[in-house]
This record gives structure tokens, sequence and C-alpha cells, in this order.
């Protein structure tokens, strides 16, 4: 009897496993299937008003890419400060608020920043996509940082303290330097999730069809896109999204494997 | 050089205080009208955007009773759902009429956003906790390292997968099975928690399964040592072990879910309606916001911002609950 418990929630728990494989690979199967029917090269040399997503990618990219000028460097900063110079409840508070952060609703980080951009500003615009973004970003980075460097052994910060290096020059040079696959690992993975991400653009850069650079406009993103032709009633528009979802996607993974990999390598 | 680098850090630091009180206090004032109009009553209004004689506006409709067990909603099924969120553009000034009733004036209440928002995170909660448990077991104690470590990569880029993927992926192909199976409309709260439970999965079995491997080899040696199967030493050494970190990554997926915008938008129906069964349409405080925040403005937008505050006050306990009681020793 026990040896028959015993074997059937094991066999429950492998079917588990396997259920959740099967979403995701049920998952990805759609996306290949719909998004490479409706995929072509033209896409990418086409803005979304000629029925390409060129400008849509770029934009998308662009935001994430001053959302990760922004967020990196003070997430590392503010990480380094966590792990080298903070002692005691403020940093520890610090670091508690850092984690609630980044698991607040990415919907209201998207009203908060209407609030205090899209309202004064008197419209959407790439630059409040882009703040949004960041704000995603800044606890993720901190986070990873702080973990990384909690990894690096005390003896090497003692030996550069010892050679009369003074604790800046240690923490940049050596601490930084030892802990660099890992915050490098942590920093692809945070702006995998970044760049996929909808809800705090709908109010904030919204979307649009034609290329631009001006960031204090309407400024064209994927995601939101995606959003808009799927739910409209064409089949066209529908197929549209389906290749856009491919595209994000592969591109996601990409950078998450990448990531991975890279530790990977440095782990054997 | 020294001071500036630790001066910097300091307060690149308290950037994420600065933030985090910055989003509570814009919340508020913006949510300040509707406070103030509305009050605490907002919370058990099911009125969104309905046009009432003044006299009534102040008292919310008396019988709205919530069961959330029986999903037993008592009446007030008669909700006008109005589209046009540009009949409200003049916010909270009254509105005069030269028929016979003398004044109108708009109402909205949060409560079927609310109750939309928890049940769909309850049918996740439901739906993922079984599996997520199972997936963890999977791979921390059954399946050989060449096995577990490529299906834990798999799991994880499960989570990497942006949420508007699932919510299109749901809405064209899982939610017409499971209306298929259930019956009912395509777009309901159960879709909709279906599939926010598929993508709290990874999360919790993550962490559940890292919390699982903190359970020292001896304990588990000296059970097996015992005679014990490999269930009885899960189900009595290592989740007893485990125990507070499981439920802190249990709180932790909660937390997610309750604030999960695009899949959620695909898949509740997005009306204004409270559900009298599980596979109703119906919507919550999320796609509330996503779907009106363009177009509102005045009293109507001044309620988003205050269901915005809501869901973040929520989700801010919840997540900080779970830091504190049961993730402490986490990391």
């Amino acid at each position: 009897m026990r040896l028959l418990i015993n074997k059937i929630i094991l066999a429950l728990s492998t079917l588990s496993a396997l259920i959740g494989l099967g979403f995701l690979g049920w998952i990805l199967i759609t996306l290949f299937i719909k998004g490479l029917g409706s995929f072509h090269f033209s896409l990418f040399l086409n803005d979304l008003i000629d029925g390409g997503l060129r400008n849509l990618i770029i934009g998308q990219f662009i935001m994430a890419g001053i959302a990760g000028l922004v967020g990196i460097p003070l997430g590392m900063v503010a990480g380094i400060y966590l792990r080298e110079y903070g002692r005691g409840r403020y940093a520890n508070t610090i670091r508690n608020l850092s984690d609630i952060m980044m698991s607040a609703p990415s919907i209201v980080i998207g009203a908060f920043v209407y609030a205090i951009i899209v309202i004064p500003t008197g419209g959407t615009s790439g630059f409040a996509g882009a703040v949004s973004l960041a704000i995603m970003m800044l606890p993720i980075v901190i986070n990873t940082t702080d973990n990384m460097l909690s990894l690096v052994p005390k003896e090497l910060r003692e030996a550069g303290i010892a050679l009369g290096a003074s604790k800046y020059k240690v923490i940049i040079d050596i601490v930084i330097r030892a802990a660099k696959v890992g915050i490098m690992t942590g920093i692809l993975l945070a702006f995998a999730r970044i760049i996929g991400e909808t809800a705090p653009l709908l109010f904030t850069s919204e979307t649009s069809n034609y290329f631009t650079m001006d960031l204090t406009q309407s400024f064209p993103s994927l995601t939101v896109s995606i959003y808009d032709l799927a739910n409209e009633p064409e089949e066209s528009s529908r197929d549209l999204a389906w290749a856009a979802s491919f595209i994000l996607t592969v591109l996601v993974l990409c950078i998450n494997l990448t990531g991975r990999f890279i530790t990977r390598n440095k782990n054997k | 050089m020294e001071k500036i680098f630790q001066k910097i850090s300091l307060s690149s630091a308290s950037l994420v205080f600065v933030i985090l009180i910055g989003i509570f206090i814009t919340l508020f004032n913006a949510s300040k009208p509707a406070i103030d109009e509305f009050g605490f009553n907002f919370i058990t209004d099911a009125r969104w955007n309905e046009e009432v004689p003044l006299d009534d506006a102040k008292k919310a409709p008396a019988s709205v009773e919530i069961n959330l067990d029986d999903m037993d909603f008592a009446s007030n099924d008669e909700i006008l759902l109005d589209d046009d969120m540009l009949l409200d553009e003049s916010g909270d000034d009254d509105i005069l009429f030269d028929e016979e009733d003398s004044q109108t004036k708009t109402v909205y209440g949060g409560l079927i956003p609310i109750v939309g928002t928890l049940l769909t995170t309850a049918i996740a909660l439901a739906f993922a906790l079984p599996i997520a448990m199972g997936i963890a077991v999977f791979l921390a104690e059954i399946a050989p390292k060449n096995i577990s470590h490529p299906v834990g990569i798999a799991i994880e880029l499960l989570a990497a997968i942006p949420s508007i993927i699932f919510g299109m992926w749901g809405l064209y192909y899982f939610a017409p099975i499971v209306a298929d199976l259930v019956g009912g409309y395509q777009v309901s709260l159960l879709t909709a928690g279906l599939v926010l439970g598929i993508m709290i999965l990874p999360f919790m079995a993550a962490i559940t399964r890292d919390s699982m491997n903190t359970t020292p080899d001896v304990l588990k040696e000296s059970a097996y040592a015992m005679g014990a199967t490999k269930f009885e030493v899960i189900k009595d050494i290592i989740f007893p072990y485990s125990k507070v970190g499981i439920i802190g990554s249990i709180i932790l997926a909660l937390g997610r879910a309750l604030g999960e915008t695009m899949a959620v938008a695909f898949l509740i129906g997005s009306i204004f309606s409270l559900p009298q069964a599980i596979n109703d349409p119906t919507i919550s405080i999320p796609v509330a916001m996503a779907n009106n925040f363009g177009e509102a403005s005045g009293l109507g937008e001044s309620s988003l911002f205050y269901l915005a505050l809501i869901l973040f006050v929520i989700s801010f306990g919840v997540i900080s609950f779970a830091k504190l009681y049961f993730l402490k020793g986490a990391k």
C-alpha cells in the first residue's frame, strides 16, 4: 500500500512536469506555425503603416535601450551600496523595498508615469515609455548586483585593501570584476523581461504607425501594437500580430538563453 | 573620490524608496477627487459609469452581497454597460436634464473589478498550486540531474515568455477548448484564471524547488535508512522543512497574479458586470485601467487611479507580508 501510494504520487508529480512542458511546447508550436506562416523578411523593411514591423521593433529597442542606460548604472550603484556600504536597518529596508518593487504591478507603474509625465507634458511620449521601463528594470538590476556581489569572497576585498587601495577602487577594480559574469547575466535577463513588457507602455508611449526618433511624441512599440492588432477583426491584422509575437518571443528567448549560456560557460 | 562614490551609491539606493513613496503619493493625489466623492463605498459599489438621480448617488445599492465561495451574487445584474466613456466628460459636475428627472450624476464603483481581480487570482492559484508542487518535487527529488537541469530551464523559459503572448495564445487556442469542455463564454473568469495560472506556474515551481533543495541531505538519508518511501520523505521531511519557503513562494505568486494585465486583458471579456457563474465574462482592476485609461477624464480617470491605488496597496501588502514573514531567511 505504501509503495503503491508512493508510485502514484511520483507518477502524478512527473505528470505535472509534463503538463508544464506541454504548455511551453503548445505555446511555442502555435507561435511557430502561426508566426512563420505570416512571417516575411519585408516585415523588417516596412513600417506598420505599410504592413511591416520595422518601426515597431526599432521603437521597442530604443525605449528598452534608454531604460537600460538609465536603469543599469543606477541599479548597479545601488546594489553596490546595499552590499558594500550599507549596514544595518536602512540598507535592509531598501533591499526589501526593492524586492517589493520588483513584484509591483506593472500597470500601476504605467499609471504613475502617466500621472507624473504624460499629464504634465500633455501627451504620450517615447520618453515616458522609457521612464516606465527604467522603473521596472531598476529593482531587478539592484537585486542581481546585490546577490552577485555577495558571492565574491571576502578575502579578495581584504587583499585589495591590504595593498592600500581605497574602498571604491577595490569595489570597481576587484569586486565588480569578480562578479562581472553574474551581473551581466542578470542584466540580460532583466532586459529580456522589459523588452516584452506591454502594460507600462499602454498609456505612456502608446504606439505609432510611423517611424520616428522623436522621443517627445507617441512612440512605436511592438508589444502595444500586438495588443491593438490582435484585437482587430481583420484576419490580416491578426496575422501580423502573430508574426510580431513570433519575432518578439524569439528575441526574448534568445536574450534569455544567451544570459544563461554565459553563466554556464563560466561555471565549467 | 571615495566620499563622492559613497554618496552616489547611497542616493541611488534611496531612489527606490523615493520612487515607491512617489508612486503612493501620486496615486493618492490623482485619486483624491474620487476618494472625496465616493469614499470607502467605492469598494462595495457595483455601478461603474452609471447615471443615477442625484439623491440616490450617495448610497450604494443595498443588496450586493459577495459570496466568494459559491459564486452566487445576489441581484444587481442589471448593470448598464456604457462603453462610451466620452459620456462622462463632464466629470463630477451634475448634469442638468430638461426632462422630468431633475438631476443626475455619474457614479463610479470599484466592486466589479475588485471582485474580478480576486476571483481570477483565486482560480489561478487553485489551478497552479498542485501542478507547481508536482513540478518542484519532480525537479528536486525525482528526476536525475541530467533530466532535471534541462527541464528546469524549460520551465523557467515558460516564465520568460511575454504576457501578451500568453494572452493571444489563450484567446485563440486555449479558451475555445476550455469553453468546449465547460460551456459558457470563451472569454470568462475561468479562462482568464487558468491562463493566469499557467503564467505563475513556473515562478511558483522555481522558488518551491529552491527551498526544497535547502533540505539537508542528512535528514533525507536518515529517513530513507528507516525504510521510508520517497513520498514519505517528501511529505514528512522535505515539506515540513521547507514549508516556510513554499508558503512564501505561493504568496509571491499571488502578488504577481493580482497585478497581471495583458494576459487577463485578452481573456476576461472586459465588461463591467458581476459574474453569475465561473464562465461569465467580467473585468479586473488592471484590465479596467488598460482599456479605459486613455479615454477617461475627470471623475472617471480619478476613479481609475483609485483602483490603481487599491491594487498597489493590496499587492504591496501581500508581497511585504510574504517577504517579512516567510522569506526572511531566503537567499
